[in-house]
């Protein structure tokens, strides 16, 4: 008897959540897409700004993995995305070359700015050439905070060193400290250590534990972020939702999702631009 | 200690306001982690009270790996699934890469080690003062593994809690095989970890509050409920 009211108990329990899990499962949409994009386009705040605008228009649900680019190109490329929003041009590339994806288009775009403690031991301050920028970090052996998990970010980083002509393999350059982590968890640590750090605009504009950092350096034309959309290639992957997708592209470059994408702002600041739109 | 002060504040702030984004992202945490923990007592007390009754051969290798498993990282178990059930994994087909079910099949296998270990240690005492009766009675192993779960049923609900609490506080495994996609496999803890990374350290920590409290209160419901029962 005591068995059985435990058991029937456990039972009755079991029952009541797959119950209550019914709702949420009804509730979302028949139609969805998912887009594996990357961490500064969700943390700003651009996608639940735009998703809701994209479902009247559409009726279509668009479910965010929000990764760096190089797992979200990891993510496209085992064919568990419909659609990817990324911001590493040799990488959008190659995939659409390697037959992952098809239909690259560029979306918007911002830029990345070179963030560092108001002391500014290296004296980047209004440094206009970001290379220059990062050889007086090297020469002043001031630490530095880098990605160091394959984003996009981290990529343009590793470029950006190697045309400066910095070494900065990990036994030449202890002042420069990988992370292994996000745009975000990698400025809390900058801003804990006082260290440089190069970051987008948008995760920037919206990241709230500054402490002593603020931007120092930007403006070169090498630090601009391109977003460009792929859909990811049905012939390769028959499941994914090509219609859906595609109707997510052809959206995003029409002349309601470019307004939606203009008009998007970070505390009255506009953190994506359209690439029609003059270089500010 | 300012930062702190603030998610307190925070932390009353969501309650007493009743945000509907908080709401949902709780219910889905109590969902996910407490039906895998469930699924996984299911099979896991059973099958420790079976590990406690039964000597057979392959008793000594299963007990120490189940023991090793309990120190498996939950990114680990996360990374597996995700392999498991990505479309060019074996599950592919299934379509459940960032859903719900994803992240309850990471816990059931998160939960399992700890249930069926501690399952094992709870009824191994009563087998020891049971071993006999049931011996001289010739009572079935079936009815013997029954009795034992039912006269450890107070240290069961203990082990229940362990695997609930497990679930619900962890975060590798979920968010990588749900995706932390919002409004659908958003929980609290993947919402403090972006928090954290949007360095809203203040709102991360008050949401880490309001977790606290919940499983505070699912642990006394547990309690009086193991005190009713023992009162039968």
């Amino acid at each position: 008897m005591l068995r059985r009211s435990f058991v029937s108990r456990a039972l009755v329990l079991g029952f009541i959540c797959a119950a209550a899990h019914v709702p949420s499962r009804a509730r979302a949409a028949d139609s969805f897409i998912t887009v594996a994009s990357t961490t500064s386009t969700e943390q700003s705040g651009l996608f639940s700004y735009l998703l809701p605008l994209f479902r009247t228009a559409s009726g279509i649900d668009v479910r965010v993995v929000a990764v760096g680019t190089g797992q979200a190109l990891a993510i496209g490329a085992r064919g568990d995305a419909d659609a990817l929003l990324v911001h590493d041009r040799q990488g959008e590339d190659k995939f659409v070359a390697e037959g992952h994806g098809i239909d690259r288009c560029d979306v918007m775009y911002n830029d990345f700015v070179l963030i560092g403690p108001k002391s500014d031991p290296a004296g980047i301050r209004g440094e206009k050439d970001a290379k220059e920028a990062l050889r007086k970090i090297a020469a002043a052996k001031a630490p530095f905070a880098s990605r160091g998990d394959d984003s996009g970010t981290h990529r343009l980083e590793m470029r950006l060193w190697k045309a400066a002509g910095v070494d900065v393999a990990p036994a030449a350059a202890i002042w420069r400290r990988e992370t292994g982590s996000g745009m975000g968890p990698t400025l809390n640590l900058a801003a804990g250590v006082d260290a440089y750090v190069l970051a987008d605009r948008a995760t920037w504009a919206n990241f709230k534990n500054r402490q002593n950092l603020e931007i120092l350096s930007d403006g070169d034309p090498g630090l601009l972020n391109r977003y460009g959309g792929i859909l990811v290639n049905p012939a390769t992957h028959p499941h994914v939702k090509a219609a859906e997708a595609r109707r997510w592209h052809e959206w995003l470059t029409s002349e309601e999702g470019r307004k939606a994408i203009a008009g998007f702002r970070v505390n009255g600041e506009q953190v994506f631009f359209l690439e029609t739109a003059p270089a500010h | 200690m300012d930062d702190i002060a603030q998610a307190f504040h925070f932390a009353l702030k969501l309650i007493l306001e009743g945000d509907r984004e908080l709401f949902e992202t709780v219910k889905l945490s109590i969902i996910v982690s407490l039906s895998a923990s469930i699924i996984a007592f299911l099979i896991g007390a059973p099958a420790g009270a079976v590990l406690a009754t039964q000597t057979f051969r392959a008793r000594p290798a299963m007990l120490v790996s189940l023991n090793a498993l309990l120190g498996l990282p939950s990114v680990v178990i996360g990374l597996f699934v995700y392999l498991l059930l990505s479309r060019s994994g074996p599950l592919g087909f299934l379509g459940f890469l960032f859903t719900p079910q994803a992240m309850i099949l990471a816990q059931i296998i998160l939960t399992l080690p700890i249930i069926a270990v501690m399952s094992y240690r709870a009824t191994e005492t009563y087998w020891a003062d049971y071993r006999d009766t049931f011996v001289i009675f010739g009572a079935s192993r079936l009815r013997a593994v029954a009795t034992l779960i039912s006269a450890a049923r107070g240290a069961l609900v203990t082990v229940f809690l362990a695997a609930f609490g497990r679930a619900i506080a962890e975060v590798g495994a979920i968010m990588m095989v749900g995706g932390n996609i919002r409004g659908f496999t958003r929980t609290m803890t993947t919402t403090i970890a972006l928090q954290t990374s949007r360095g809203e350290l203040a709102l991360a920590l008050g949401l880490g509050l309001v977790l606290m409290g919940l499983t505070l209160a699912i642990s006394a419901a547990a309690f009086f409920l193991n005190r009713r029962m023992s009162d039968y």
